[in-house]
């Protein structure tokens, strides 16, 4: 690698175990002990967080209450919240913040329990709210999983996608999901039916939820969260375990607009900024932790990011490219088992932030042997319409 | 004599909101409304009070003509919501304006809609009369 910046690095993680708390711990419990696991995987502790980030999960004047629930007083907090994709933001604002000295040790947190509230994200109806977009578009009832399919529906249109080739990215997902204990205890706990590796033909004979988006085109419900602990160079050499550098970061926007290509996502944009900054191209990836909500997300990002041109996603996944033990091929996909198939509570960015830790450290259920560099690439929002993306380039030494 | 249960309702835009009051208000007369700078032309939509091409806030209101294409849509077939779980399967998709807007509604009018539509399928506008406003729904043209 090339002389690449080390203003930041991960050092502390923390995955929250349980998909399905059956009501029994808040969002706010399940970030608190996600973070003193996490800081505890760092060989910190609270004393050493000078800066918080959050998403708001954790109530009103998000920045506020979440230092009082965790008994600190940060110099900085950041509460931007971008959906899925927030925590890719608060990983490129904590390495910002400590390259300009305002911070030594960020924490980022997240908990969810939208299992346990039996929240319809994806099938909801969203009622009409007073913003003036829910004012114009609620009446039409386009569920989430529509507007992704809006999307998928227009690639296939452009570029002659198929939903085999879709399915390529749930059947990858599952194949990394049946060696994650985890993901195979979460789909246990929220009564997946038929708990095993799938096909290409059991994800398009399963059941249509929007066309052109099949039942396990889709991702899950649950309950989880955690956490991530970001420092300094000088306090990243001293922690317990080694450094997982923030090498590149990018952020963009996308909404409609007149004559716009639903397509394309921001990741267009955030992606070569982040390449960019980190002195690496796409081909040098060992890892893709790319948000899963969909499979079609994860098609439209791959081309955006840069691994194959626009368009050519479809053919570029096929005969199980992105699984683990295919290096040869270009970078493994979503090695826990992604948001198909292990967690998906809602926001899941910071879960690609912790699997590539882990690979990166070589702790993953379905490691790529010798891990160099993994991305982690957010999508915030809805792809159909408007949505923010976060990428994020990760390097070991 | 008990009561009826009240059929569930087609989720309404609220007219009080500011910024797209004005649409919904030409609703009533079945008029497709948008809006477009007089200073620099930028078409604005959804509408705003101000430009987003340029800082002046000297937007004019212009009528569609209610034909356009299918950019692209998806056949809904599972929904929580009360009102449109009693509607599927369903349309949605997004509207391309012939004069530049592209908006999200329903097609209506077509038998099968997981068969019966096709992306850049012209498209005419259907209202759907509501007491103080109408909903614009497309049919193929």
């Amino acid at each position: 690698m090339a002389a690449q910046g080390r203003d930041a690095a991960i050092v502390g993680i923390h995955e929250y175990p349980s998909r399905d708390v059956e009501g029994e711990f808040s969002p706010l419990q399940i970030k608190a002990e996600s973070a003193a696991r996490a800081l505890e995987d760092a060989g910190l502790n609270w004393s050493d967080v000078d800066a918080i980030y959050d998403a708001g999960d954790g109530g009103g004047m998000a920045g506020l209450t979440i230092s009082e629930y965790f008994g600190l007083h940060p110099r900085i907090i950041d509460t931007t919240n971008v959906g899925g994709s927030s925590y890719e933001y608060h990983a490129a604002h904590a390495r910002r913040d400590i390259a300009a000295g305002k911070a030594r040790v960020a924490l980022l947190t997240y908990g969810s329990t939208a299992h346990s509230n039996a929240m319809a994200i994806g099938v909801g109806g969203r009622g009409g709210g007073v913003h003036p977009v829910d004012n114009m578009e609620s009446f039409a009832g386009m569920t989430l999983v529509s507007n992704y399919a809006m999307a998928a529906r227009r690639h296939m249109h452009q570029y002659g996608t198929t939903s085999e080739q879709l399915a390529e990215i749930s059947t990858a997902t599952r194949y990394h999901a049946m060696r994650n204990p985890q993901a195979v205890q979460a789909m246990q706990d929220l009564e997946f039916l038929d708990i095993r590796e799938t096909t290409v033909e059991d994800v398009v004979n399963s059941r249509m939820i929007a066309d052109p988006l099949h039942l396990l085109e889709c991702c899950m419900i649950s309950d989880g969260g955690g956490a991530v602990v970001i420092a300094a160079p000088d306090v990243a050499r001293d922690c317990a375990k080694n450094p997982v550098w923030i090498l590149g970061t990018g952020e963009a926007t996308k909404y409609p607009e007149i004559g716009g290509d639903i397509t394309i996502s921001a990741a267009a944009a955030s992606g070569p900024s982040a390449f960019a900054e980190a002195g690496v191209a796409p081909d040098e990836i060992d890892v893709a932790m790319i948000y899963d909500s969909f499979s079609i997300t994860v098609l439209t990002l791959l081309e955006d990011l840069g691994f194959c041109a626009k368009g050519e996603g479809g053919a570029w996944v096929e005969g199980g490219r992105l699984r683990f033990d295919r290096p040869e091929d270009g970078p493994a996909l979503n090695t826990d088992g992604g948001g198909l198939s292990s967690n998906h509570p809602g926001m899941r960015g910071i879960f690609l932030l912790l699997e590539a830790t882990r690979q990166l450290r070589g702790e993953s259920t379905s490691q790529v042997s010798d891990a160099r560099l993994a991305v982690a690439h957010g999508n915030g929002g809805m792809l159909g319409s408007r949505h923010c993306a976060g990428t994020v380039i990760l390097g070991r030494d | 004599m008990a009561e009826q249960p009240r059929e569930p309702q087609r989720p309404l835009p609220r007219l009080k909101e500011l910024d797209t009051r004005a649409f919904w208000e030409a609703t009533r007369n079945k008029e497709l409304r948008y809006q477009r700078c007089d200073d620099c032309e930028t078409v604005v939509f959804y509408p705003r009070r101000h430009c987003t091409g340029c800082l002046g806030s000297n937007l004019s209101w212009y009528t569609a003509s209610g034909k356009g294409s299918i950019y692209s849509f998806s056949v809904v077939r599972q929904s929580y919501h009360p009102f449109f779980r009693s509607r599927v399967p369903y349309a949605v998709a997004w509207i391309d304006l012939d004069e530049g807007p592209r908006l999200l509604s329903n097609i209506v009018g077509v038998e099968d809609p997981g068969a019966d539509l096709t992306i850049g399928q012209q498209v005419v506008v259907e209202w759907e009369e509501h007491e103080e406003l109408s909903i614009p729904l497309f049919r193929p043209a």
